[in-house]
């Protein structure tokens, strides 16, 4: 029997077979999309060589050339921190918030309801971060002043409470950032929900769940990867974000647990944004591109350590 | 444990869509009932109204009388969750939760509700269970793997096992091995005849030699036209409606003259 007449095998033809046959279309897709793989790569590459390079001066500069005068560990370390922290809070806030109207928007609304509700989570993710960060400054800000002075009052005893209550403090930070993860946590989060085979919510019902436990026990762990990385885009988004938090924190760069008081350790993105135009020579310079350096390494650490717990149980996963 | 179920004037709507018309019929207990009829005619709809699972699709309601032993199981004051957890319900295509173990899978109906259950008593019910599916001498030594991971035969009887570990009064069965070779078939079928010992069986088929074999009652079901109400034609013991039907319809269909 002739081979060339079968349709092209995907990988190595029989041994019959001289040469597969693979056709133009084939050659030309696959060609496509493995240029469009490695040009990601080629990129992630290209953004570490830039920081590294630009970093350097200040990576082998003496402690007193660096910005500050103490070093870059010194420099750097509370934007770390900073950043970690308003991503935290941001997080703490906006996680369950999200699972939350993505219930709702795919469970729990009339169909109506729904749709328009999820388009308005849509637009809110249009606005740009400027605006969410004057609307911190003068709304957010003033309105949680009643809850930190309360907090202060009754709950000075945690460590991260405590005064003098501020609209500008790590707190309204992270309950900004919050609102502006909001909208790409809820959007995974009610594609995953609305993804959950019809099978296993009738089965869960069928075995006498409620409404709720059935959202237990079928969609919330049928979603679980997809919650996880749907919280990690966000949590990539709050420690990048730049402009809000500039406009929000006056940066005091140091190192406190407190929240709730306008001392604060910064971020590192609203640092550079600060501090760039006035950074003119090369060693200052350099020490801002290091931090930007470390963001970087930041987010590729939260983002491999979010892949690691998806992985982990993957065998249990709503993909088999 | 098994009971008797009495369908009267039972009409079943999607919306506005009258699906099936006007059945009355009764399930005896201790028994398996088979549903056969062409594709479309209601069975699995009436099925599904049977435990109160048909209200899940949005839009869809019925009207009329299910009684379990003297209750109206669609009373003003009946919850839906405990018309399901004493009417269990066995799927089309298998559906173990893919999220779960083996173990966790047959447990799954038992911790609903704030059910506590000890560790001891949980593995008993396991392994009585996965007896009682006719799959515990297969999966005993990987309890702890994927439920997702068996094969498709072995899945349907983890999700028989499932359904019969809340020890329902009766287990409905929505072609239960359409899905399934005809090995996986011929457990199952083996299974249903041990079951019924104990439950009282309702299975719809589009096998009508599967519905010969295993069930002591048989309703036929048909439509009209597209569009029509499904309609409750023939209901009767097995080898009647096999082999001297009242109706003309329902021994064209069983005799394979059309459907």
């Amino acid at each position: 029997m002739s081979t060339t007449a079968q349709p092209p095998a995907p990988t190595a033809a029989s041994p019959t077979a001289d040469k597969p046959v693979v056709r133009p279309g084939d050659k030309i897709f696959a060609g496509l999309s493995t240029a469009s793989g490695v040009m990601i790569l080629v990129t992630l590459v290209g953004v570490a060589a830039f920081l590294l390079w630009q970093a350097w001066p200040a990576l082998v500069a003496d402690p007193s050339e660096v910005r500050g005068g103490n070093g870059l560990l010194w420099y750097i370390g509370p934007l770390v921190y900073g950043t970690l922290v308003a991503a935290l809070i941001a997080l703490i806030i906006a996680f369950p918030l999200s699972i939350g109207i993505a219930l709702f928007i795919s469970h729990y609304a009339p169909r109506k309801l729904a749709a328009a509700l999820g388009y308005v989570i849509d637009l809110l993710a249009a606005v740009p971060s400027v605006v969410f960060g004057l609307w911190g400054v003068s709304v957010i800000g003033p309105m949680l002043m009643g809850i930190q002075a309360w907090s202060i009052d009754n709950l000075q005893f945690l460590p991260f409470i405590g005064g003098p209550a501020s609209p500008k403090s790590m707190l309204v930070t992270g309950a900004v950032l919050a609102i502006m993860i909001l909208p790409i946590m809820t959007a995974v989060n009610r594609e995953v929900f609305l993804q959950t085979p019809r099978l296993h919510e009738e089965a869960s019902l069928a075995l006498g769940a409620t409404r709720w436990e059935m959202i237990r026990q079928a969609v919330l762990p049928f979603g679980r990867s997809g919650i996880i990385s749907g919280a990690m885009l966000g949590l990539g988004r709050a420690l990048g974000e730049t402009m809000a938090v500039a406009i929000i924190l006056s940066i005091s760069a140091r190192y406190t647990p407190v929240v709730t008081s306008p001392a604060n350790p910064g971020t590192i993105a609203a640092d550079i944004a600060l501090q760039f135009p006035e950074a003119s020579h090369g060693a200052h310079l350099a020490t801002l591109v290091a931090s930007g350096l470390v963001l970087f390494f930041v987010t590729l650490i939260v983002n491999m350590a979010a892949r690691y717990i998806v992985s982990r149980r993957a065998a249990f996963s709503g993909a088999n | 444990m098994s009971k008797l179920i009495e369908v009267t004037d039972l009409d079943i709507y999607y919306g506005d869509f009258l699906a099936v018309e006007n059945v009355s019929m009764t399930i005896e207990p201790k028994a398996i009932t088979a549903l056969i009829g062409p594709s479309g005619c209601g069975k699995s709809t009436f099925l599904r109204s049977l435990n109160r699972m048909h209200e899940v699709i949005p839009g869809a309601y019925c009207k009329g009388n299910v009684t379990m032993d003297g209750q109206n199981l669609y009373g003003k004051n009946v919850d839906p969750v405990s018309v399901r957890r004493r009417i269990g319900m066995v799927f089309q295509r298998p559906n173990p939760f893919p999220t779960m173990s083996i173990k966790e899978n047959v447990l799954a109906g038992v911790k609903l509700n704030n059910t506590k259950i000890s560790k001891s008593d949980a593995n008993d019910l396991v392994e009585s269970s996965l007896r009682g599916a006719n799959l515990w001498e297969e999966v005993k030594d990987r309890l702890d793997q994927p439920g997702s991971g068996l094969s498709g035969g072995q899945q349907q009887r983890l999700c028989i096992a499932r359904t019969i570990a809340i020890q329902p009064d009766v287990v409905l069965m929505d072609e239960p091995c359409s899905a399934l070779d005809p090995i996986s078939t011929l457990a199952i079928e083996d299974l249903m005849n041990e079951l019924k010992n104990e439950y009282t069986i309702v299975i719809v088929t589009h096998n009508m030699q599967q519905a010969a074999r295993v069930s002591d009652r048989t309703g036929f079901f048909n439509i009209a036209g597209t569009g029509k109400p499904g309609k409750l034609i023939e209901f009767d013991d097995t080898e009647k409606i096999f082999s001297n039907p009242a109706n003309k319809a329902t021994e064209d269909y069983v005799s394979g003259r059309f459907g």
